[in-house]
């Protein structure tokens, strides 16, 4: 798979804007991931091209990072963090209710490819809204189950619709931008637009799949 | 001593978010003071003066930490670090929303103080919404005049690079910060050679924290006498801190230091939710050690917090009422560090599986007492033996927790569930 010239460019100018190429690489992945909705082996090898490193410099640089996926992921992305400050307002019954409603564990993709969700330890930053989750890189905050069947109905009527506005690949290179996307717009941008079919929940590899926790917080 | 807003005082401002909002407040008038009052090594003196201390968690004097940079060795570069993902911590993602031009004005002043040419913010890849928004910000400001050549007439050249972190905790380590900000897997270095000597491409480097910065257009305008004078002796100014928990009002609020805990958790969070009482908390965020209730007449002070036994750390305060299970809360925070331990290390990588094995098998009452015993030794095997403070600070809170809640880990011990969970379910009901 070859890269869409406005994502070539994109890394071509992240490149000549840095003191050092290399320090490109993680805009490059961005870019890359925005095009494609995951970093491929291809993409790392003409990412390299383009930066004057190895491949597997690249790779060693994607792998270490978890917010680059190897594997396709569905349409949206939900993250629920499950960190502490979550956990005291009651992050457990969020992951409860999103497996029930989605119907598949963390780390997995639902049947028909529109959601991918995890609950993560990985404390969002979303602390004084807790619950939190992030849908498509958005805060979503003070949750209930109530609200998040809001968040992901509105988003399956807006998913039968739309496409992701290039807005969001453009200004995921780092670099400079006219475009003003909307604050918070949940439902509007996907954070992924896979050009094969979506994968389903039983075909999908399990990117990460972090343990379930045993204990719940105390509500 | 109470609430005061310096770093906060216009937010909420219409437009504040775009330079001609920032402008309408008296925004850049402190680049422009800087320009027009201060030579560089004047303005460093000025911010020693003033007696700020970092605000991203080691609390080190930032006037120090600024002489530090050897004379005469160019290019230097400066990194912003709003890598913020210390659990419990929202502030860097407070001040960037709400104004983001304060960060590109303080970033600037401290660029021309140290006569950097290319200043960095390293920006944690959760925070999409406020990389572009800070991307913006950059973008409008260099229009005015205010980044690039010549700056505002005073022949001072600064370009400003967002650079987004793409999820790891281990990049707000400030070697790590400058490993991935080169390219490379965020891992730690080893120091020294501490980063003001060889950092960024092997330059002379130094890494400051969003709310660090943000103090800077204020410290120029006022003085740093003045700011010396505000907060307490040793912890000077205000700081922005993120409450969170089993509280009534949650967010983010800015408190002179110096200012009872009581204070922050009644009059500004609304006290402890639901008529409940308060068990425990958290005075810096998910790395520092848990402190009681009688810890709360303690004042917002960096050194008074030590002497206690914890720290301030990055400001985040996690409180938790009675029905709180420490040993839950122990879980999730091992947990945390076993994810985002980089591998480098085998005391970490190794110690923070362990430690999470174990916390598992206990919150779920599966434990022996002899498992038990065992966390203390994975602790000591951990708690200096890092090669960074990620790993001595994944046994912070746990072993706290446990010497003060000790009947609390040990009634999980064959309990065969959380006996804490049980009792507050048994209450409600």
């Amino acid at each position: 798979m070859t890269l869409q010239v406005e994502t070539r460019t994109a890394i071509e100018r992240a490149r000549d804007r840095y003191p050092v190429a290399r320090s490109a690489i993680l805009p490059a992945l961005w870019a890359v991931q925005h095009e494609q909705g995951l970093i491929t082996p291809d993409a790392m090898s003409e990412i390299a091209g383009i930066l004057q490193v190895t491949p597997s410099e690249v790779e060693a640089v994607s792998t270490f990072y978890s917010m680059y996926f190897q594997h396709p992921h569905g349409r949206h992305e939900v993250i629920v963090c499950i960190n502490v400050s979550c956990a005291l307002r009651g992050a457990e019954g969020i992951v409860d209710h999103l497996e029930r409603t989605l119907g598949c564990a963390s780390g997995e993709t639902t049947a028909d490819g529109a959601f991918t969700w995890s609950s993560t330890v990985e404390c969002l930053g979303g602390c004084g809204g807790a619950p939190t989750m992030q849908v498509d890189h958005h805060f979503q905050e003070n949750l209930t189950p109530d609200r998040v069947d809001q968040i992901l109905g509105a988003l399956r009527s807006a998913g039968s619709e739309g496409e992701a506005p290039a807005s969001l690949s453009a200004a995921a290179s780092g670099q400079d931008s006219d475009e003003s996307p909307a604050q918070g717009s949940a439902g509007e941008t996907p954070l992924t637009t896979p050009k094969e079919p979506a994968p389903t929940a039983t075909s999908a590899p399990v990117v990460k799949k972090r343990p379930r926790r045993p204990g719940k917080a105390a509500q | 001593m109470a609430e005061y807003k310096l770093l906060t005082k216009d937010f909420g401002a219409v437009g504040l978010q775009t330079l001609k909002g920032y402008e309408r407040v008296g925004g850049y008038q402190g680049l422009r003071d800087a320009f027009a009052k201060f030579t560089p090594e004047a303005l460093v003196a000025e911010v020693k003066t003033s007696n700020i201390r970092g605000r991203g968690g080691a609390g080190f004097p930032t006037g120090m930490k600024w002489s530090f940079l050897p004379k005469d060795v160019f290019p230097r570069y400066l990194c912003c670090n709003a890598d913020e993902s210390e659990p419990g911590c929202f502030k860097d993602r407070y001040l960037i929303d709400e104004s983001p031009h304060q960060l590109i004005e303080g970033l600037l002043i401290a660029s021309y103080a140290l006569q950097v040419n290319i200043s960095f913010i390293y920006i944690r890849g959760e925070y999409h919404d406020q990389r572009l928004l800070l991307e913006r910000a950059v973008e409008e400001a260099r229009a005015a005049g205010y980044i690039g050549r010549n700056i505002l007439g005073s022949g001072f050249d600064c370009d400003v690079i967002v650079h987004g972190g793409a999820g790891a905790y281990i990049c707000g380590e400030e070697t790590a910060l400058i490993e991935s900000l080169e390219g490379l897997r965020g891992q730690p270095r080893l120091k020294p050679p501490f980063p003001a000597v060889k950092g960024l491409y092997g330059q002379p480097t130094v890494v400051n924290n969003v709310e660090t910065l943000c103090n800077m257009p204020h410290i120029v305008q006022r003085g740093g006498a003045w700011f010396k004078a505000l907060g307490t002796e040793k912890s000077a100014g205000t700081r922005v801190f993120c409450c969170s928990g089993h509280i009534k009002r949650p967010g983010n609020y800015e408190m002179q230091l110096g200012t009872p805990i009581r204070e922050l958790l009644e009059e500004e969070c609304g006290g402890i939710w639901q008529g409940r009482s308060l068990k425990a908390f958290q005075p810096g965020g998910g790395s520092m050690q848990v402190l009681l209730p009688q810890h709360l007449d303690l004042p917002l002070d960096m050194n008074a917090v030590q002497e206690a036994g914890s720290s301030l750390g990055a400001g985040a305060m996690i409180f938790m009422d009675e029905t709180t299970c420490l040993v839950d809360v122990s879980m999730r925070l091992v947990d945390f560090y076993r994810h985002e331990s980089c591998g480098k290390c085998v005391p970490c990588r190794e110690g923070t599986y362990f430690e999470s094995e174990l916390m598992h098998r206990l919150e779920a009452g599966l434990a022996t007492r002899a498992e038990l015993a065992s966390l203390a030794d994975i602790c000591s095997n951990m708690d200096g033996r890092c090669f960074c403070p990620l790993g001595d600070t994944a046994t912070w809170f746990v072993m706290s927790a446990y010497k003060a809640f000790g009947d609390e880990f040990e009634a999980h011990c064959g309990a065969g569930r959380c006996p804490v969970r049980a009792q507050a379910t048994a209450l409600v009901a």
